[in-house]
């Protein structure tokens, strides 16, 4: 799980370098400081369950087999990126590696991620469901509809929610009343509870308790983590509405720090172990940088046609 | 062969489909022990129990978000709009989701969205519109309108059996008031091919739905003019049968297009524009457009039948275009 955790931050931080050098077309949404609820989430889930990440769910790929190479070729609208440069970002899925493609429209993860769960019940299959969403997102309709929806069918669905306390420029309690996103749990009638997001074992053991429980049969469970976006909605946002005292405060509370000491403190670690996993990921991202920047962008179609597979046949 | 309503034509299609691959499974508003609010799923509960034909709540968007999960996992989920105005509410699943899926990361979305669409029978502005143009504008979707029991059985199956999304438009109007011998048992009407329902060789109608009966309406009165009216039903919406279209361009030389949809962007632009742009040299008129006016459909019997466009239009229409 280190591993991942670091393999996230490093990714990131390269993304970043390829986007100040121009190299990323569009967007970077980075997951600085929330980097534990991606990884520990999906190290929560068995191979046969589906994972629906949203754009700052890039180490809830990683778990899942994407390479950091795919990242950076999607990033870079390369031909070889998991969309073949079609879209962007976090916007790809494969579900031979259990991973279900976000859409930009924030909540519609929910009511998908709530079909794929039917389709485990109605075929009598053991598979889970784990998506996640924002503070923001909660205030879209289809995270009512479809949280509802798996509540009244009692479905495998852990959704959780990433309360990184801005929505864009929005603060949470501009975007609602009652910031205790886990209430809803109540409202629809299944489990709910609020955690610490930076807290990668308190994240770990309270998903693999619910994705348990929702394995059983117990029905659909709705996990608030509280976190902070530590940079801005995207790379160009320089974020100045939000307070410096709280980035120094959540600073402190980094997640992948505070699992490092307790990996440290109870023995689980060494210095020199984690010199070697963070030489592995320089190596392995210094030849996926290479890779994805050698990679040729793909080929348009003729002049006014489709590109191919509009369609499936 | 046995005398069955378009309604009937559409159940059994589903019935049939429903045991012939036990992916398919039902879900919508009142479709279960009710049987739905026009009784298309009526008995189906009770035949294949409540793991395929599953009641919802009023979320359209959560329907629809939920048959989009249970396609990419392999399923063939058929959901139900309980009138096809409320598809509105489900726009941006449709939309941004299932149309868009294949072509972002190679998933394919096996789903059919069904309901009834049309006016005719005073249900007012929200039960009675004809939604398909937003979505045949959709690249990624495909928009089916049967009009006779024949195709709705037909068609209904092709449309489950389809990698893709499929809007399947059932005409309200139809349901009960159309009946005809279907053969009983398998048969496939395939996507994306148009029918000549009526020959002739003086002009053509192109249309779709109920108003393939005013067509055809129009065209035996037309018999006394002696004007020789061919009639073209459409049936798929998107993608368009452009050869079946064409070659009665070819034929005729003059073309009506007729729908019950609005009149802006409806489908009959988009028709004229297919015309001019593939088949200008051989029309020896102009291309006439008969439609609903810009407006929502309104309520009052008087102010409805008014709106619809009706026998009388298309008859003075085809008097005209036969004059060149």
């Amino acid at each position: 799980m280190y591993y991942f955790l670091r393999l996230n931050r490093s990714v990131d931080e390269r993304l970043g370098n390829l986007y100040r050098q121009g190299k990323v077309v569009g967007g970077l949404y980075s997951s600085l400081g929330q980097e534990g609820i991606s990884v520990a989430t999906a190290y929560a889930l068995e191979k046969q369950d589906v994972l629906g990440p949203m754009i700052r769910n890039l180490g809830a790929t990683l778990v899942r087999g994407f390479k950091p190479r795919d990242l950076f070729c999607q990033y870079m609208a390369r031909s070889s990126g998991p969309s073949g440069g079609r879209d962007c970002n976090l916007h790809f899925g494969d579900l031979n590696r259990g991973v279900m493609a976000c859409i930009s429209m924030l909540g519609a993860l929910i009511p998908v991620m709530a079909g794929i769960a039917l389709s485990s019940t109605l075929r009598g299959e053991d598979r889970v469901a784990l998506t996640y969403i924002g503070d923001g997102g909660t205030r879209v309709g289809d995270f009512h509809e479809g949280l509802n929806f798996a509540a009244v069918k009692d479905l495998p669905l852990v959704v959780i929610v990433e309360n990184n306390q801005f929505a864009y420029s929005t603060p949470v309690t501009s975007q609602m009343k009652n910031t205790r996103i886990s209430d809803f749990a109540q409202a629809y009638g299944i489990f709910g509870t609020t955690i610490d997001g930076n807290d990668v074992l308190e994240v770990y053991n309270t998903t693999r308790a619910a994705v348990a429980r929702a394995r059983q049969g117990a029905g659909p469970a709705l996990i608030e983590c509280n976190t902070f976006r530590m940079r801005g909605h995207a790379e160009h946002d320089d974020a100045k509405y939000v307070p410096p005292e709280l980035l120094e405060f959540w600073k402190k509370k980094d997640p992948i720090l505070r699992f490092e000491r307790y990996l440290f403190n109870n023995g689980i670690m060494t210095q020199a172990e984690q010199q070697t996993i963070i030489d592995r990921i320089t190596r392995e991202l210094d030849a996926d940088v290479a890779f994805a920047e050698s990679s040729p962008l793909p080929v348009p179609a003729p002049c006014g046609t489709a590109l191919p597979g509009v369609y499936a046949d | 062969m046995a005398t069955t309503t378009y309604l009937e034509a559409i159940r059994q299609g589903l019935w049939e489909e429903m045991e012939r691959d036990p992916d398919v499974f039902l879900m919508g508003e009142d479709i279960g022990s009710y049987g739905g609010a026009f009784k298309v799923t009526a008995g189906m509960l009770e035949h294949f129990g409540e793991k395929r034909v599953i009641d919802t709540p009023i979320s359209e968007e959560a329907i629809v978000g939920a048959g989009i999960g249970a396609a990419v996992m392999g399923m063939r989920p058929v959901l139900e709009m309980q009138f096809m105005d409320f598809i509105a509410c489900a726009f941006n699943q449709i939309v941004n989701y299932a149309a868009k899926m294949h072509f972002r990361w190679g998933q394919a979305v096996p789903l059919v969205i069904r309901g009834p669409s049309g006016g005719g029978v005073h249900g007012g502005p929200y039960h009675s519109q004809n939604p398909e143009a937003y979505f045949a504008h959709t690249p990624g979707l495909k928009v089916v309108q049967p009009a006779t029991a024949y195709d709705a059985k037909g068609l209904i199956k092709a449309a489950i059996r389809d990698n893709n999304p499929v809007i399947f438009l059932e005409h309200k109007f139809l349901y009960r008031r159309i009946k005809e011998e279907i053969p009983e048992g398998d048969y496939v009407v395939p996507l994306g091919v148009a029918r000549v329902a009526r020959e002739g060789k003086h002009l053509s109608i192109i249309t779709y739905g109920a108003m393939l009966y005013v067509a055809l309406d129009a065209a035996k009165q037309l018999e006394h003019e002696e004007i020789d009216v061919e009639v073209i039903d459409l049936r798929t919406l998107s993608p368009l049968d452009e050869d079946c279209i064409l070659n009665s361009v070819k034929k005729t030389n003059k073309i009506i297009l007729l729908h019950e949809d609005t009149r802006t962007l409806g489908l009959g632009a988009e028709l004229a524009s297919i015309i001019s742009e593939k088949a200008f040299e051989y029309l020896d008129g102009p291309l006439i457009r008969i439609t609903a006016p810009d407006s929502p459909v309104p309520y009052s019997p008087p102010l409805e039948e008014a709106y619809l466009p009706g026998v009388g239009q298309v008859m003075d229409a085809a008097r005209r275009l036969a004059a060149y």
